[in-house]
């Protein structure tokens, strides 16, 4: 019996696999949270991505209709629940803008120092968990050590780890601790004793000083990995007039190169607060790119966010150099029945993931007449789709992980 | 930058005064009313004309204007209707407008038949999600939308709970409500 083909070309007819539909998740440990994306593939091929939502919808608009807007504050803590001070900023500010409040300096220094250290927080998580979708365990750890040292200086402001409810409309709750104890963790890096008091201002200097020089080794670690280039650059291309028309924001939309960050382009309201400040907005193509890189690609998405990091280190240490001499108190009154005028409003801002957004109906009483709130993610995970198809299966947490998804702001 | 005022006139000019039924540019974000007949006329022209841009649409949202506290109903302002919210910007001017379709609560007046708005995917592809969110949440049937599916609701989830007059189901497949 001889084992030699006659014709190859018969058994490459005869390989061809069925088409089969596979479920990711709700549970699958790359999908960020409770997202499940039913798949249609042809044996390793990805034809077509539907993204189903919904797991983790807590009526949250529903909610804000009936509680004054402070009370609204801490379910916005649970929308996007790695970055809980900056949807207390967007919501705060929307309320304000409603009524027309001006706050002082010195609450407007503390927002920008806290909403910016947010940031870091939320996108070393970003950031850390996308090598874990990729197979890389370690920058993980490592991110989650230097962002537990901003959860226990969070923590010293405001009581709160994750849902801070710091921000609110009229200012802050607090002021910032004048004097604390060194954080363990902090203590332990810089070989410091734990029983040291310093100024919260000083204690957040010091990380900073020791945070800055390990952005270098992300990037040693991610960024100029080759085995990582490999996975990211080149796929997931999302160009710009399609992150446009699909309304993406934030780290996606600049990844695509579009240059375009609230910071300095929104509303008068937000802006205002950044004025004075320096700082750059990193959009893509980079200089840094490795040769596979293109604009609008994985590897350009996860670089802004490391980009944004630095941005946002030299923003909180000139926002500390400002607070030192901020005048004003660090609120204004703010009644719980303080009456919404008949009017309505919409204010965007910068959130670590985009744009989020909160619209406002006000019709003469405490409680807003409508309370939405848009997500950002929700508008940059409509584009999985269209980027998948046609990808290997193991490309899809690559694509997904970049887009950086949090599923509690997406279902609210 | 185009100022309100001016979006509304280029969009008076273009379209007459029958399709840009109303506006209210005194307001904190100002708005201008769009028939539903010709929203997606309209909104080809804004994304479009170059003096206009409006390429980005931040947010589509639905509003169930009904007061059911008859406490509050006595100074409620407006007439039970839905409006379904477009908030558009542009990234090459900078610009921000707010445009808003009026509704009916019930189609023909038959409770329980939700009416019915040309759907904008075609416009802007954003639209797509959000219009299946207004769909499941508010209750509007956007007509000619590719896939107008519940996004965030079960599928076999009955009304829509950021209606008014919604009540919340005593029971779903087993699991009891209130």
């Amino acid at each position: 019996m001889t084992t030699e083909l006659q014709d190859p070309r018969i058994v490459e007819y005869d390989v061809r696999t069925d088409e089969m539909l596979v479920n990711m998740g709700p549970q699958h440990p790359s999908t960020h949270g409770v997202l499940r994306l039913l798949l249609r593939t042809d044996g390793e091929i990805v034809h077509e991505v539907t993204p189903h939502l919904g797991y983790l919808h807590r009526c949250a608009e529903k909610i804000g209709e009936n509680l004054a807007t402070p009370q609204w504050i801490p379910y916005t803590d649970r929308m996007d629940y790695l970055a809980g001070m900056n949807m207390n900023l967007g919501m705060s500010l929307a309320v304000e803008k409603l009524l027309g409040i001006e706050l002082p300096e010195k609450a407007q220094t503390i927002r920008v120092l806290i909403a910016e250290l947010g940031r870091v927080a939320s996108h070393l998580v970003g950031m850390g968990a996308y090598g874990l979708d990729l197979g890389s365990f370690s920058p993980f750890l490592w991110a989650f050590r230097e962002r537990e040292i901003i959860l226990d200086l969070f923590e010293e402001v405001c009581g709160a780890r994750l849902t801070y409810s710091y921000i609110t409309p009229g200012g802050a709750t607090h002021d910032l601790p004048k004097s604390i104890n060194l954080p363990p963790g902090l203590a332990a890096l810089t070989g410091q004793s734990p029983d040291t008091a310093v100024s919260w201002t000083n204690a957040l200097g010091q990380f900073l000083d020791w945070l800055e020089p390990r952005i270098e080794e992300y990037h040693t670690l991610l960024t100029r990995n080759q085995i990582f280039i490999k996975r990211t650059a080149g796929l997931g291309l999302l160009s710009p007039d399609m992150a446009k028309s699909y309304g993406c924001t934030g780290p996606v939309l600049r990844g695509s190169g579009v240059d375009w960050d609230l910071r300095r382009d929104g509303e008068e309201i937000y802006t205002k607060m950044y004025e004075g400040y320096e700082f750059e907005i990193p959009v893509a193509p980079f200089d840094a790119a490795p040769p596979e890189a293109v604009c609008g690609d994985n590897w350009c998405r996860f670089f802004v966010r490391m980009m944004e990091v630095v941005q946002s280190i030299g923003l909180v240490r000139q926002a500390i150099e400002k607070y030192a001499t901020a005048e004003g108190a660090y609120r204004e009154a703010f009644k719980l029945a303080t009456k919404l005028p008949a009017d309505e409003c919409y204010l965007e801002t910068e959130c670590p993931r985009g744009q989020m957004g909160f619209y406002l109906v006000g019709d003469g009483s405490s409680e807003p007449f409508r309370a939405r709130a848009k997500s950002s993610c929700f508008c940059n995970l409509a584009v999985t789709g269209p980027l998948s198809s046609g990808f290997l299966l193991a490309d899809i947490p690559a694509i997904v992980g970049s887009l950086d998804v949090v599923m509690g702001e997406i279902d609210r | 930058m185009t100022s309100a005022p001016d979006i509304h006139e280029s969009l008076v000019e273009q379209f007459g005064r029958d399709a840009i039924s109303g506006n209210n540019l005194e307001a904190i974000d100002p708005w201008i009313e769009v028939s539903p007949g010709s929203i997606v006329e309209v909104s080809e022209f804004l994304r479009d004309d170059p003096a206009l841009l409006f390429d980005h649409l931040n947010d589509l949202c639905g509003v169930d204007y009904l007061q059911p506290d008859p406490k509050k109903a006595k100074t409620f302002e407006h007439s039970p209707h839905v409006e379904v919210v477009y908030h558009l910007s542009s990234f090459t001017h900078k610009h921000r407008i707010t445009i808003k379709v009026l509704l009916p609560r019930w189609a023909d007046d038959i409770e329980g038949d939700i009416p019915a708005c040309p759907s904008v995917v075609g416009v802007w592809a954003a639209a797509n999600w959000h219009e299946r969110e207004a769909y499941d949440l508010v209750g509007i049937r956007f007509t000619s939308h590719p896939n107008l599916r519940r996004i965030l609701c079960p599928e076999d989830w009955e009304g829509h709970p950021l209606r008014k007059d919604y009540e919340f189901p005593l029971e779903y497949h087993g699991i009891r409500g209130q």
